[in-house]
């Protein structure tokens, strides 16, 4: 199992949970398993999400791999200028 | 790809070699984006809104299109409605459809055979407008009862209740707030609000189509990003993306500005209407009116402080608007809002609201310098009520290594501590200060990222190198390119020359944007050039007879590897290459990657000001950047990015702001009335590099195009704050704010 840390609005759909575990060895199984375990984060994972794991940030990448003692962090769609 | 060795010795990398671009722009003959011509070439206008708010009850252009010269007239009606909701906004954004929703939001546009026609024929169109109620204020437009710039367009992350202008809600953070500030020993609670600025770039936006009639078509354009350019224009055009090819001009100033299209699809959907090619190159009155400003915002901040200077919590609440269409900016600004400090109890919450003023686009570090500009100037008063030395303060509760950030990730090694110990060390911080003086600082941040890039390198037959890369260069990247492409392959710089593609000749590269092109298209060069090492030592190994693992690189030349591997003399890229023909054919490397590992990147900005308590005028006397640029590849372009970076930051600071009547309509869309600051106007901005190499890059490098626009809105605002005795919390703090603020001190 996998702990994820949800940015604070994204917590309405997992019962306030701040942090949640779910199945997951990628990014892919990670949102995939999120979007099925919690459906109410399904429009923003659609809109576009990023993980940080152990501290880097990563924007795609489905299948960067997370080991389960992995710092895992989802945020949102990273946007520059 | 992770650093190489964090001792490395470099030979290009860190070397000041001439920019590639410099004798092409100082002589004319550099290529931007109104420099493009084609044979029996249109030209294209843009008829605009004169309100901000109306509803679109007819256009008839039917005596523009019988005026003589004119080709094509386009409205939205020429144009499909697209299914996904991101394209649609830019298209309608491009082209109003229904409603116009800010002061010059485009309503039509026609190509004719030359400008005067063009112009005449814009005079023809007849559009009948439903004048709406408009607000242009942040704060009006949150408020139940405020005009309705657009309906439906909440997320559901918005509380029920809220104006339909509130679009989209965000919170970050952790710890428990009323326990942080249970332990402070002072709190400060302020509001502060910051104007819409605009980037400024010095090149208006232009771009010539030229749609064929078997439907291929060709773009010219300045851009940030000729491939998103592609996906946009595409997608609204109904177009294949191999039928459309966009080349990037040389480009006159981004700044994240260019990194949307506000005029390509429509002088492409006028070349297709007309058969012919169509140029369009905006006015600076419509640069200002409808191509992108940054955000304007109204902030609530509240920090709990200790008597000897540890932060026990902070808190901060964001409205920022990103004009009439859904903005995610507010989530990059309540992100970066505490980044800088390690905090046990932190929270910020925002909020982004529509109003009637154009389409935000983003401003390097979108988000950041606002939010941050508001917390650092909390830190300052905080400092100087508890009678504080702020860079000591900032220095106690600095992020480091370790440090869970405020907005989740646990940062790996960054440079803040480093930096701010710079800043404590230089002597600009204890040089003495006169009347009317005040001495500012702030730290900032930005998160930077990598993203998808494609790298191109060929071993030319004469020994010379060719870099194909798919960013547009809008900070020397050609240079830093070429550099890691010599240190690599153990060539002189002079040997290299790297040039940009369109997006036919390579594959996806992401935007110009994030700091992401040193980095990441940096770390593709290296893999592309250790790919065509490596088949240089194969080839070099089939001269020799021996097995290619026999062979290793070393300082320009395919070499035998240790005695057993046989003797023979070094054989250079030059003469590998020139028999590359009779070894197997040409050598290239490439790499695909999409980049990950950029690294955070954290400046401190140091600010003396002084400022005329008769007129209220402030004049910037010294200023210095520390930042942590992970390895500098070519350090003029670093330093040109954070001069660069507090120079619009000063401009941010003390006097750009758009400014909108009554009437809803902006009253300064020129840069006689929207003051940049001019190089009279400046001391020498003093610069200090630091490189803490990042782990997530092999020669170390971080991006370093954004961070440093974000610390100078709070350094110069604690500048200002402390020469007049009074905490600014408007910006920009022009002389009229400030002698006002002066006159009411008393």
């Amino acid at each position: 199992m996998v702990k994820v840390l949800l940015w604070g609005t994204l917590r309405h759909a997992t019962d306030g949970q701040a942090e949640v575990e779910v199945e997951a060895r990628n990014f892919k199984e990670l949102l995939d398993q999120l979007v099925a375990k919690y459906p109410g984060l399904e429009p923003q994972i659609k809109r576009g999400v990023s993980m940080a794991l152990d501290g880097r940030v990563y924007r795609e990448a489905w299948f960067t791999e997370i080991r389960p003692d992995s710092e895992v962090v989802l945020m949102p769609y990273m946007v520059g200028g | 790809m992770a650093l190489d060795t964090p001792k490395r010795t470099f030979k290009v990398v860190g070397t000041r070699p001439a920019r590639p671009d410099g004798m092409d722009k100082v002589t004319g003959r550099a290529m931007y984006g109104a420099d493009i011509t084609a044979p029996g070439m249109l030209i294209g206008r843009i008829l605009r809104s004169p309100h901000a708010h109306a509803r679109i009850k007819s256009i008839d252009t039917s005596a523009a299109e019988a005026l003589a010269g004119v080709r094509a007239v386009l409205t939205s009606a020429d144009l499909s409605v697209p299914e996904d909701e991101f394209i649609r906004d830019v298209q309608d954004n491009c082209m109003a459809r229904g409603k116009v929703l800010y002061d010059g939001h485009a309503v039509a546009a026609v190509a004719a055979t030359d400008a005067a026609t063009a112009k005449a024929a814009l005079k023809l169109i007849k559009v009948t407008y439903e004048a709406l109620p408009h607000v242009t204020d942040v704060d009006a437009a949150m408020k139940p009862g405020a005009p309705i710039v657009q309906d439906g367009r909440t997320l559901e992350n918005v509380p029920a209740g809220m104006s339909a202008n509130v679009t989209s809600h965000s919170e970050f953070g952790h710890g428990d707030l009323a326990s942080g500030f249970a332990k402070a020993d002072k709190i400060i609670e302020r509001s502060f609000k910051t104007a819409a600025t605009h980037q400024g770039y010095i090149e208006p936006h232009a771009c010539l189509a030229s749609v064929a009639g078997d439907g291929k078509a060709d773009l010219w354009c300045c851009t940030q990003g000729q491939f998103f350019v592609r996906t946009l224009c595409a997608e609204i055009m109904g177009m294949e993306a191999s039928q459309l090819r966009v080349t990037a001009s040389e480009i006159g100033g981004g700044f994240g500005g260019k990194t949307t299209v506000f005029i390509e699809p429509v002088a492409l959907a006028l070349s297709r209407k007309s058969g012919r090619p169509v140029k369009i190159v905006m006015t600076r009155d419509e640069v200002f009116k409808a191509t992108g400003p940054t955000v304007s915002s109204s902030m609530d901040i509240k920090i709990g402080m200790t008597k000897d200077g540890r932060i026990t919590a902070g808190e901060a609440h964001l409205r920022y608007s990103g004009g009439a269409f859904p903005c995610g900016t507010v989530d990059m600004g309540g992100q970066a809002a505490f980044a800088a400090y390690d905090l046990d109890a932190v929270r910020t919450f925002g909020w982004n609201i529509m109003t009637n003023r154009p389409k935000e686009a983003a401003y390097r570090a979108p988000g950041a310098p606002q939010a941050i500009y508001a917390v650092e100037s909390v830190v300052d008063e905080l400092c100087q009520e508890l009678g504080l030395d702020p860079l000591k303060v900032r220095l106690k509760n600095a992020a480091k290594k370790g440090t869970k950030s405020s907005y989740g990730p646990t940062f790996d090694d960054i440079g803040l501590v480093a930096t701010l110990e710079a800043a404590t060390s230089h002597p600009h911080y204890t040089a003495p200060l006169g009347p009317n003086q005040g001495r500012g600082l702030s730290c900032g941040f930005w998160f930077n990222f990598g993203g998808n890039t494609c790298v191109s390198l060929n071993i030319n037959t004469d020994g010379t190198v060719g870099v194909t890369e798919g960013n547009p260069d809008i900070g020397g990247s050609r240079a830093s390119i070429s550099q890691m492409a010599a240190e690599e392959l153990g060539v002189p710089y002079e040997k290299v020359r790297t040039i940009v593609a369109d997006t036919s000749s390579l594959g996806y590269n992401d935007v110009t944007d994030g700091s992401r092109v040193t980095f990441s298209v940096g770390l593709a060069t290296i893999k592309a050039a250790r790919a065509a090492i490596q088949n240089m030592c194969a080839r070099a190994a089939k001269i020799w007879g021996i097995d290619e693992d026999a062979v290793e690189w070393k300082d320009g030349a395919a070499c035998p590897a240790g005695p057993n591997a046989g003797k023979f003399p070094p054989m250079t890229l030059a003469e590998i290459a020139a028999v590359s023909a009779e070894t197997g054919g040409p050598i290239a490397g490439h790499h695909e990657v999409n980049a990950d590992g950029a690294g955070v990147s954290f400046g401190v900005h140091l600010v003396d000001v002084e400022v005329d308590p008769e007129t209220g005028a402030t004049k910037v006397l010294r200023y210095t950047v520390f930042q942590d640029a992970g390895k500098a590849v070519h350090p003029d372009y670093v330093e040109g990015q954070m001069q660069g970076g507090a120079v619009q930051g000063i401009g941010w600071a003390l006097n750009e702001e758009y400014i909108y009547g009554e009437d809803g309509r902006l009253q300064n869309a020129g840069f006689l009335d929207y003051r940049v600051p001019v190089a009279s106007d400046l001391p020498p901005i003093e610069t200090v590099i630091l490189e803490i190499p990042n782990p997530g890059h092999p020669y170390g490098v971080r991006g370093v195009g954004e961070t440093p626009i974000v610390p100078p809105l709070a350094a110069i605002a604690n500048a200002v704050s402390r020469a007049v005795g009074v905490r600014m919390t408007e910006l920009p703090m022009s002389p009229p704010r400030l002698l006002k603020a002066l006159m009411s001190k008393g």
